[in-house]
């Protein structure tokens, strides 16, 4: 029960509190990038969980292993970006051959996360989190919730973003920033939830 | 003569073509490095260190590598970089290793770093390239350093940590917090553009897909809907659905 418990709050945590888009700055590119429509933000969203997963999925067995045990720990920044390059090359071929459907939908996103920092960082941060297995897969699912989550709200928002009148500067992508910073603020409010469950 | 030139590439790096406040690249560590001066010092260096040094590699290397998997061999030079720099500051600096985190890995996935190997180190001399990973890693700190300064300066009341007597009395700690790196940005993007930087181009505020690390093997469209050339030595394909959606875009206005 006790680690339902905190495999739930390592879940929550990933999704509200340390958001990584909005809390920790990682895959800003995506979100400022394909954020334009719903739709597209969606589909982003869903690619880069499943790539993460899968990530997490070869990255923790390899880095315990093979990296820890055979003392490589500081090869660790060039295997990892090696894994998840090929990874993502793999699960697209993959998909094209044999999930065509998938790949239709998934599949244009898919080039864009090989460089998204929000793989490499959260692959990295399980390991120096010291997280389990389980609980780097759980961990890895939170952000990757978090993450679609950010995506679909600020699409929301940015989709009226386009019919408010602002001044010629800051138009495009500054007032795009400072509604994100708006919806930053709505997340950092969830702060505080963390403490009152620990206590 | 050569020398004018490779002082224009230099000074095209720091200011008109500033890689975060211009061409809008490296947003990640832009915004999540710039709570505090230190912090933006020591990214916008290491960044630097490893854009001159990849750059050089890169360049020296661009008739070896073959042209259909040069990203891979990109992102292993500068993952190899990365890594050294991690090692010195670990051995050298461990108290900035701390602080940096894991954004100090994260230097390999900067769209700036593998934006210039494509962009520029792969067609120019070791030199040159050189000269541009240094002219646009001191633009990067330069912005990494303006950002911070205007963080740190009203957002904690300090000036390297040092408390500024009225400052920080009417500090505004929503500036140092993540939601105020995004509202700094915004409004500098904003000041710059209405300082006129950027004056004589027609370039849209977008985020591009222009030395997105991901562009070569992507040419996909919905992210590429607003690029436009920087200038005449990037020869960035526009393909035609673009054309066709920017004009769409004009005669709606």
């Amino acid at each position: 029960m006790e680690e339902l418990k905190s495999l739930i709050l390592i879940l929550m945590g990933g999704v509200l509190i340390n958001n990584y888009v909005l809390q920790r700055f990682l895959g800003i590119c995506p979100f400022l990038g394909v954020s334009k429509k719903v739709g597209q933000a969606t589909g982003m969203g869903v690619a880069v969980i499943f790539v993460m997963l899968v990530a997490t999925l070869v990255t923790w067995p390899v880095q315990t292993f093979i990296l820890d045990r055979f003392g490589l720990g500081y090869l660790q920044t060039i295997v990892f970006i090696l894994i998840i390059a090929a990874l993502v090359q793999f699960v697209e071929i993959i998909l094209k051959r044999f999930v065509p459907a998938l790949y239709r939908s998934l599949g244009v996103y898919l080039p864009l996360i090989t460089t998204n920092c929000a793989v490499l960082g959260v692959t990295i941060n399980n390991i120096t989190d010291g997280y389990n297995f389980v609980e780097s897969v759980f961990s890895t699912l939170g952000v990757g919730l978090g993450f679609l989550l950010a995506m679909v709200l600020f699409a929301g928002v940015r989709s009226k973003l386009d019919n408010a009148p602002c001044p010629k500067a800051m138009q495009g992508l500054p007032i795009t920033l400072i509604s994100a910073s708006i919806v930053s603020l709505s997340f950092y409010g969830f702060l505080g939830i963390v403490e009152n469950i620990l206590l | 003569m050569m020398k004018e030139k490779r002082l224009t590439v230099f000074l095209k790096g720091l200011i008109l073509e500033n890689p975060v406040l211009v061409l809008i690249l490296g947003t990640c560590p832009t915004l999540a490095q710039t709570g505090s001066m230190i912090n933006a010092l020591s990214m916008g260096l290491a960044a630097t260190v490893v854009l001159v040094c990849s750059n050089s590699a890169i360049s020296a290397l661009r008739r070896i590598i073959p042209d259909t998997v040069r990203i891979p061999c990109y992102i292993v030079i500068i993952a190899a970089f990365v890594t050294v720099v991690q090692l010195l500051l670990q051995a050298f600096l461990p108290s900035i290793y701390e602080m940096m985190g894991v954004y100090l890995a994260l230097i390999v996935v900067n769209c700036i770093i593998l934006g210039r190997a494509e962009m520029f180190a792969r067609k120019h001399g070791v030199l040159d390239s050189a000269v541009d990973g240094l002219g646009m890693g001191l633009g990067f700190l330069l912005a990494l350093f303006a950002m911070a300064f205007i963080r740190e300066i009203f957002g904690a009341g300090t000036f390297f940590g040092l408390k500024i007597p009225f400052l920080y009395d009417y500090r505004i700690p929503f500036l140092v917090a993540p939601p105020g790196g995004f509202l700094v940005f915004g409004i500098l993007i904003a000041v710059i553009d209405a300082l006129g930087v950027r004056r004589g181009k027609e370039k849209r505020k977008e985020f591009s897909c222009e030395g997105c690390p991901s562009r070569a093997v992507c040419n996909k469209t919905f992210c590429n809907e607003n690029i436009e050339l920087v200038n005449e030595d990037e020869q960035t394909p526009l393909n035609k659905s673009d054309a066709l959606n920017s004009e769409k875009k004009e005669g709606g206005k």
